[in-house]
């Protein structure tokens, strides 16, 4: 199952709990697993169904530029962290 | 001369052999810049053009009661007046744009103040009238009754319980992730705030990591706010016509991000707009936003003319976005032996009158050299009465490695371990786990330490009195992002390559060498331009060091489908299967009959005759970006009666991917460090008292000239990125991040001081000799 690494502000919800493996093989299956498991968190990393914007979601080590559409496998690692840009 | 360090047995170079990437092509643009005929946003002239200026606000903090203008519009020769009211009521909402995360009420408010006037220099009014002149004259008829209210100018103060507020309804974003903060539709803070947002992330656990530290170093950093310095102002010339239809011609880093920012603020379909991208006389980050597109637009809305506005220097650094100050706390913990076992940063970003510092960029960039099983980093970004910050060169990376940098150094020094031994021992690698959580993929940072310690210049023997040497790391991220390309095969054998990226720093050229190299054709045979944005597909900034990664790629892809076509096209004239033939060196042949073999500019001349003409396309949004780290290594004399630092030696080595043109690469190096050295040493806004930009010319801006610095050698340290065709690294950012703390560590290596504040100008070093003290 992939490994999801729960962001700190989110962790009032999961008894401070910083890690989880939830079922999916992409991040929206994820995300309905993680509110599942711990009801309200969707809310704090989505707006509506979609990645709230300024959050970047980082898949193995690389920033996804899909968002929910992003496919998971078995091993994934995912994290979501502030959003970064450029000069 | 740069350096390439091919000899050096312990780098993992890169090894793949290329005929035209790694050489160095004369550069496309070359004779139009030194001959004066590139087209820069001031050179537009149209029938009927009129001219504008903009009135900014005298104070940094004011209520406006109210705009009159009725004289201003009495003046001959005067078109039209514009202010708010004639912008659309935007939404504050943050929202997600291709080129970044906007919220349109702020980014409307900053190109013309609603209630508030925010910082000395926030645009007010606008006017359009015959010539320039006229309407210089015409904007200081407009009347504008201010309630003057207190400024903020720190971030820490921004803080205090009893701060001015500069937002009534700002809430303050709490969450581990989203960025910008700001209003959020029909909800409002019930309790003001100058906090945009906070974040906080780490892993393992910090407090038990100290519990194992033989030695903790705990300090406090504060940098000042710096400008990119770009040659040219800011330009924009725009024709709304009657049919609805708007042209906006402009310098910036991006036509297709002016486009879109000018619709959302101006309340239009972005199909309405043409953005058509004029040279930039450099960027550096500053060049991503809009301030006058949206302003002349609507004067030429009133006026049914073209209108052009344009800054003068002053008003590129009272009206548009320099970097954040910041104030920077940083703890390490490490064991005798040198291990860091923990660290933890707290770092306050002040993004100006609007949210949107670069607090999230610096806090994942701030430890990314090491490797520490234990951090914390907490984020703030915070309001204050300055002109909005905007990306500078790797936002936000420089202050958090000054912050970390000078730490480690002083670790260093308290441990008598060789600071480059130190970063080998604890240095990051793939696989290792970011601060921030995730694991390292593919990275070069300790192959450039190993070629900073290799390097004749740390070894050389040290100067005596005065001298000091010191070195730092730094990290940027880089980026991505979609990108097109469309490649027409010319009957001459070459081929018209248009792409979506503004060229600041030589991109075209290396975007057709790209190009090139597929195809097996000299770089001299691709004439590549920049498309508006309804002649190529989308393409996101010029900024994140993306442009030679992206584009590169759409390059790369555009020529697979020339490719393509090319042995489609061979195969119907000899009448073979495609699978028979293959394209290599320029020439499409086939796999066993050595009779049928074409070269491409033969092929190129048949084209018309064998089926019409061939055109490579490719858009694409390419993930694999390689974060990008590098070493410097710097020599200064300090002067003890005046305080001046003289740089005497420079060495940056850098992990760059593959340079595909070595040189443009050495140019962003150097050029990224005498910004970092000016940061460094003498560039900085001074306010009064009442929040007003003292030096607001480049006579009193202190950016370093070519007087002031020495050659700065470029090393060039090729860790081919496997997420790209030809191993390419963004490299046009990180050369700046180590430049402060190199330069602080060399300084506390010749007179034993270190100075924790930026810039270390002479009256800063000059007290702290005569103090005998650090600087905090």
């Amino acid at each position: 199952m992939p490994d999801i690494w729960l962001p700190i502000a989110t962790q009032h919800l999961t008894n401070g709990k910083h890690r989880t493996y939830i079922e999916g093989s992409n991040v929206a299956q994820v995300m309905d697993g993680l509110d599942k498991k711990y009801p309200g968190l969707k809310a704090l990393l989505c707006d509506g169904n979609d990645i709230t914007p300024g959050i970047a979601v980082i898949i193995d080590g690389e920033v996804t530029n899909i968002g929910m559409l992003a496919n998971l496998d078995e091993k994934s690692e995912v994290h979501f962290l502030p959003a970064i840009g450029g000069g | 001369m740069a350096t390439r360090p091919k000899e050096a047995k312990n780098l993992a170079l890169s090894t793949k052999e290329f005929s035209i990437i790694g050489t160095r092509p004369p550069r496309h643009d070359a004779l139009d810049k030194v001959t004066g005929r590139a087209k820069y946003s001031d050179d537009i002239q149209l029938p009927g053009l009129l001219h504008g200026k903009i009135l900014r606000s005298p104070y940094a903090h004011a209520r406006i009661k109210s705009i009159d203008t009725s004289k201003a519009m009495a003046l001959p020769g005067v078109h039209a007046v514009a202010t708010s009211a004639d912008l659309p009521q935007v939404s504050g909402k943050v929202v997600d744009l291709e080129n970044g995360f906007f919220n349109y009420l702020f980014l409307s408010n900053n190109c013309l103040a609603n209630d508030k006037a925010l910082y000395v220099g926030h645009a007010i009014a606008a006017v359009a009238a015959s010539t320039q002149e006229i309407a210089k004259n015409a904007v200081s008829l407009i009347e504008v009754t201010y309630e003057v209210l207190p400024p903020v100018m720190h971030g820490l103060k921004a803080l205090e319980a009893n701060s001015p507020i500069l937002h009534d309804n700002l809430e303050t974003t709490i969450d581990a992730t989203a960025r910008a903060g700001g209003y959020r539709d029909g909800s409002g803070s019930t309790k003001g705030t100058n906090l945009a947002n906070r974040f906080e992330f780490g892993i393992g656990d910090v407090e038990e990591g100290f519990k194992k530290a033989d030695l903790i170093v705990e300090r406090k950093y504060r940098t000042e706010p710096v400008h990119q310095g770009y040659i040219e102002p800011h330009g924009a010339t725009v024709l709304w016509s009657e049919n609805g239809a708007i042209t906006i011609w402009s310098s910036s880093q991006g036509q297709f991000a002016i486009r879109d920012l000018t619709a959302k603020v101006l309340g239009v379909p972005e199909s309405k707009i043409k953005a058509i991208p004029m040279e930039i006389g450099g960027g550096f980050g500053g060049k991503t936003l809009v301030y006058l597109e949206p302003v002349a637009a609507i004067l030429s809305r009133k006026t049914g003319r073209p209108v052009k506005l344009l800054m003068d220097r002053t008003e590129v650094f009272i009206g548009t976005g320099p970097t954040s100050g910041t104030d920077i706390t940083v703890k390490i913990g490490v064991t005798n032996n040198g291990k860091i076992v923990a660290a933890k940063a707290l770092l306050v970003y002040e993004a100006g009158a609007f949210p949107g510092s670069p607090v999230a960029p610096g806090s994942q960039c701030i430890f990314a050299p090491y490797n520490i099983p234990n951090v914390y980093i907490e984020g703030l970004d915070v309001v204050v009465n300055r002109p909005k910050s905007a990306a500078y060169r790797a936002p936000g990376s420089p202050p958090a490695a000054f912050a970390a940098e000078s730490t480690v150094d002083e670790i260093c020094q308290k441990l008598s371990i060789d600071p480059l031994d130190f970063r080998i021992m604890n240095g990051a690698k793939e696989g290792t786990r970011k601060g921030s959580g995730p694991l390292w993929k593919s990275i070069g940072y300790i192959e450039t330490v190993e070629a900073a310690k290799q390097h004749s210049h740390y070894n050389e023997p040290r100067g005596k009195q005065s001298f000091g040497r010191g070195v730092a790391s730094g990290f940027w991220v880089n980026g991505s992002g979609p990108a097109s390309a469309t490649a027409s095969v010319n009957s001459d054998g070459t081929v018209s390559l248009v792409e979506g990226s503004p060229d600041i720093g030589g991109s075209r050229t290396v975007a057709a060498m790209q190009l090139a190299e597929v195809l097996g054709i000299p770089s001299e045979d691709v004439k590549p331009s920049i498309g508006d944005t309804d002649s190529i597909g989308y393409t996101s900034v010029t900024g994140g060091s993306s442009v030679a990664f992206k584009t590169g790629w759409a390059c790369y892809e555009a020529a697979q489908d020339i490719k393509s076509q090319i042995i489609e096209r061979a195969a119907k004239m000899w009448k073979v299967s495609t699978d028979n033939l293959e394209y290599q060196s320029g020439k499409v042949c086939h796999k066993s009959d050595p009779e049928l073999t074409m070269h491409f500019k033969e092929l190129a001349l048949k084209l018309n005759a064998t089926g019409g003409p061939i055109v490579g396309r490719a858009t694409v949004d390419p993930r694999g970006v390689g974060g990008a780290f590098a070493t410097h290594i710097v020599d200064v004399e300090v002067d003890s009666e005046t305080g001046k630092v003289n740089i005497l030696r420079y060495t940056a080595v850098q992990d760059v991917g593959k340079a595909i043109h070595p040189t443009y690469v050495e140019g962003q190096i150097q050029g990224g460090v005498a910004q970092g050295i000016g940061w460094a040493l003498s560039e900085e806004y001074v306010f009064d008292k009442n929040g007003k930009m003292m030096n607001p010319t480049f006579l009193d801006y202190r950016m370093p000239t070519a007087l002031d610095l020495p050659m700065i050698d470029a090393v060039l340290v090729e860790v081919a990125n496997p997420g790209h065709p030809f191993g390419v690294k963004g490299v046009g950012e990180v050369p700046i991040a180590p430049c402060m703390a190199a330069i602080a560590n060399a300084i506390h290596d010749a007179i034993g001081i270190r100075l924790y504040e930026l810039p270390m100008s002479p009256s800063r070093v000059l007290d702290a000799i005569r103090s005998g003290n650090s600087s905090s």
